[in-house]
Formats: C-alpha cells, sequence, structure tokens
C-alpha cells in the first residue's frame, strides 16, 4: 500500500508539477556563500577539463601521423587565442586539483568540525574558516598559475 | 536579550534599512498559483511595517486586511513547528524568522519554495520529502527496547559527551529549507536530500541505536549521498542550527571506514516500578 503511493508520488504526471529548479539550480552559484561558488566551479573545471582531455588526446595521438602532422596540430596552440585557451587549461587545472585534494578531505568527514550545542546564531560548523580557505587558496593558485602562462605564453618569459 | 533577538535577523546580523528607521512600508509580492499548468502569478500589496515585523506578520496583516484568500501554511510563529517555509527574496527562509528589515528592501517578493510540488499559493507538498526521512528510519531501533508488556521501567544510560554527538541534528525541523537550497535535489528526485541524509547519521551517532542504516538504498546507492557535492547550502539556509552537510559528510566518513565509526551502544538499566505511583 505503502509502495504503491510512493510509486504514485514519482510518477510522471506528477514529475511535471514538482517545481524542482532543475538545472537552474547548478548553474546559479550565486547567493549561498563560497560553498556554492567553490561546488559550481568544481563542476565547469571538470566539465571543461574533459574536453580538453579529448582534444588532448585527438592532439598527441597526431604524433603517429610523423612529426609533420604533430608540428601542424601544434600550430594551433600558437595563436592568440591558442594562448589563451591554453591559460584557462592551467587556471581550471590548479583550481580543479587544488580544491578536489580540499574536497576529498572534506567529503570524508575530515576538517568539518565536530557536532556540538548550537548557538544563536547558529552559524553552520561545516562552512568553516578552514573550508573558505581551502576555496580561497585554490582560487589565488589558479590566477597566479595563469599569470605566470601568461607571461610565458605572450612575453616569453 | 529577547529585544536583542527582535532587532537581529537570522544571520545574526543587526537589521539595518537603507531607507534608516524612517521605512515603515514595504510592497510585498505574493505568488499566487493559477489554475493547474499554468504559470502563476504575483499580486502586490503595500503594507506598513514596525522594527519587529516579520515576514509572517505582513503575511498576515494582508490576509487580515487586504486580501484574505492569500494561501499560506504556520503555526508556532516562532521557528519551531517548520511550517511557514517559503522562497523570501529569492532564498529559502522561515516567514516567522525573517525580520522584514533584515532584508534591506523595500520590495520582498514570497514564492513556495522550490523542489516542493506547490498546492496553492506559497504552499507545498512534504510528501516526497517527509518519505525520504521515513525511508532513513527516523526512530531508535534496538532489540533490547522493550515497549510493550513491560513489567519493569527501562531506559538507556547515555552521557553528556554521547548525548553532543548526534544532538545538532535532533534540532530538525523539517522545514525544509535545506531541501529546497539543494542543488542536487534540484535535478534529482530520488536523491534523499540533506535533512533525510542528516537524520540518518543522528540515529547512527545515538549510542541507544544498535540498528545499522549504512545499506539502506536511499544512502548507499547511485541516487544515495555520494550524489552530495558539499556546496553547503542546506547548512547555509538551515534556521536551527542543524548543518546537515556536517552530518553527511561524518555520515560518509563513516560509511567508508575513514573515521572512527565503532560506538559502544548504551546500556538498558531497569527500574523497578513504584505500585503506589504507577
Ligand atoms: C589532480 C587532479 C584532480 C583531482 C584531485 C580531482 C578531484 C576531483 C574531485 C574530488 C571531484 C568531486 C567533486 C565533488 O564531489 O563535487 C572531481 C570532479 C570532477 N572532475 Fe576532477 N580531479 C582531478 C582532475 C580531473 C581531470 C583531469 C578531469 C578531466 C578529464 C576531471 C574531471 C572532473 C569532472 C567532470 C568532475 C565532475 C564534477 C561534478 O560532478 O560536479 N578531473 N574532481
Ligand atoms: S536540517 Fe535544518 S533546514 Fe533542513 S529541514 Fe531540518 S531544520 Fe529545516
Ligand atoms: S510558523 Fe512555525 S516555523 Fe514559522
Amino acid at each position: 500500500m505503502i509502495g504503491a503511493r510512493r510509486k504514485g508520488l514519482y510518477s510522471a504526471s506528477n514529475e511535471s508539477r514538482n517545481n524542482r529548479e532543475g538545472l537552474k539550480g547548478w548553474l546559479d552559484p550565486t547567493g549561498y556563500g563560497w560553498e556554492r561558488i567553490s561546488y559550481w566551479l568544481q563542476r565547469l573545471t571538470g566539465l571543461f577539463l574533459l574536453v580538453y582531455f579529448v582534444g588532448h588526446v585527438y592532439e598527441t595521438s597526431s604524433l603517429t601521423g610523423g612529426i609533420g602532422s604533430w608540428n601542424a596540430m601544434l600550430k594551433f596552440t600558437e595563436t592568440t587565442w591558442g594562448h589563451l585557451f591554453l591559460i584557462l587549461v592551467i587556471g581550471t587545472s590548479t583550481y580543479h586539483s587544488i580544491n578536489g585534494i580540499r574536497l576529498i578531505f572534506t567529503e570524508t568527514g575530515k576538517g568539518v568540525g565536530k557536532p556540538g550545542r548550537p548557538e544563536y546564531p547558529y552559524d553552520a560548523l561545516s562552512l568553516n574558516y578552514r573550508q573558505k580557505s581551502g576555496i580561497w587558496i585554490a582560487l589565488i593558485l589558479a590566477v597566479v598559475a595563469m599569470a605566470y602562462g601568461f607571461n610565458v605564453l605572450f612575453t616569453g618569459g | 536579550m529577547i529585544r536583542r533577538i527582535h532587532m537581529l535577523g537570522t544571520n545574526g546580523k543587526r537589521a539595518k534599512s537603507k531607507s534608516g528607521p524612517g521605512m515603515n512600508s514595504v510592497t510585498m509580492r505574493i505568488y499566487r498559483s493559477t489554475e493547474e499548468g499554468n504559470k502563476g502569478r504575483f499580486d502586490s500589496f503595500d503594507i506598513p511595517i514596525q522594527r519587529w515585523t516579520t515576514v509572517l506578520d505582513a503575511l498576515l496583516y494582508i490576509k487580515a486586511y487586504k486580501d484574505s484568500s492569500i494561501g499560506i501554511r504556520y503555526s508556532c510563529r516562532m521557528a519551531s513547528c517548520g511550517s511557514c517555509g517559503m522562497k523570501i527574496n529569492g532564498k529559502p527562509r522561515l516567514a516567522c524568522y525573517t525580520n522584514v528589515l533584515e532584508l534591506d528592501s523595500s520590495e520582498i517578493s514570497c514564492e513556495p519554495m522550490s523542489n516542493f510540488p506547490v498546492l496553492r499559493d506559497l504552499v507545498t507538498d512534504f510528501s516526497q520529502f517527509l518519505n525520504h526521512h521515513r525511508n532513513m528510519k527516523p526512530y531508535i531501533i534496538n532489540p533490547e527496547i522493550d515497549l510493550r508488556d513491560n513489567p519493569q521501567l527501562s531506559e538507556f544510560l547515555q552521557n553528556p559527551t554521547d548525548a553532543d554527538k548526534f544532538l545538532q541534528f535532533s534540532y530538525c525541523i523539517k522545514c525544509g529549507l535545506c531541501y529546497s537550497a539543494c542543488p542536487t535535489v534540484a535535478t534529482d528526485t530520488k536523491f534523499p536530500g540533506p535533512q533525510a541524509l542528516a537524520q540518518a547519521y543522528r540515529y547512527s551517532a545515538d549510542t541507544r541505536d544498535a540498528g545499522s542504516r549504512y545499506g539502506l538504498t536511499s544512502i548507499d546507492s547511485r541516487h544515495g549521498l555520494w550524489r552530495c557535492h558539499f556546496s553547503g547550502s542546506c547548512s547555509k539556509v538551515c534556521p536551527k542550527g542543524v548543518d546537515p552537510a556536517l552530518g553527511i559528510q561524518l555520515l560518509r566518513g563513516n560509511i567508508m571506514s575513514i573515521t572512527k565509526r565503532h560506538k559502544k551502544i548504551a546500556e538498558l538499566k531497569q527500574h523497578t516500578r513504584n505500585p503506589q505511583t504507577d
């Protein structure tokens, strides 16, 4: 009986009226603080890196066509747009990996704090400064890495 | 002390207003559902406010003097019953726990909470949400418990340190704000959501509980707690300091045996009934 009721709740006719926020739920990172922004960036950078990774495998596989085709492929990255794209790869991979390491700890219950007695105004323990500084460090290092990449690619420094 | 709390917002910040102390009215934009399948509309009302007016006070003022047909749900008016959750200026909040001045805006919008089906106007359907909660077996499971035909009174002995391990999670009032803020709940109807998962942790951390919930499909499955990506929004909006994101991460650590999951089950102490008082 309960099973049937539950099934009904998830039926298609209800689905359309269920007022779920849908994709907008994760596409809009505003209004919930740094952790929500970091979640959004981790996902966007992850997807970007995935696309890059596929392209990268395609690019390096050109080596099998000999040095000529490899050099032709490299030409793509030697334009201004190519350089800007590579800088984006540097930034996203730095952010994604450093924030990813933070998340590996966080999501296994490390660094989120110990339960206690909540006191007004009830600030959440898990949204602590250890977590926030992890996010900020990932962002700062991504910017530093991008600046370094910019310097090497555009000024030859 | 009571006075001070009145002047503080739910986030503990002093309520302030751009228009200063002179601001004595606001425009309330209220979502009204129309016929099924159609998009709702917003009705606007200008109403007077005081320093202590909450969004629920404002809505009740409208119901009393402007339009009695607005659908809202509330009961305790003091952040205890969990029935007045709604989206206020775009974010899930309790209407009774949100001071109008704290919002720092001369226009306030009230909409039904996202991720809950709308019944009418600002009233949402909690059946899915409560089903997820129910699936977690939110009660003490212990074969030692003798509830029926018990000739003796008995209690589990628990010290304050052990109680503190789950107490904050038991303050949950099932208001659904966390469920409405969660970006995973937004796209996955099978994901139990922060409230239910935090309750699973609440019981598994309780020394009186001997039942294991780690194997439940609602927890350890494709749509279970692994879907949490720690966006922290649940803990950000929770009005009771439950911090569901903390519960989920601790539960995850326990399930993966990365954090300590061993607990000593509390002892059952028998008392002899006193025939004079029973
Ligand atoms: C040192 C390198 C890396 C580390 C430490 C790392 C870490 C992580 C972690 C911990 C997550 C889960 C985050 C969460 O729970 O929301 C994640 C998600 C993801 N990663 Fe990585 N990652 C690395 C490299 C990569 C690379 C090279 C790619 C692309 C080929 C990639 C693609 C993704 C994608 C698509 C997601 C899913 C995002 C989501 O569901 O929100 N990652 N990464
Ligand atoms: S965890 Fe907090 S926000 Fe979620 S239902 Fe319970 S009291 Fe409400
Ligand atoms: S009316 Fe009870 S929580 Fe707001």
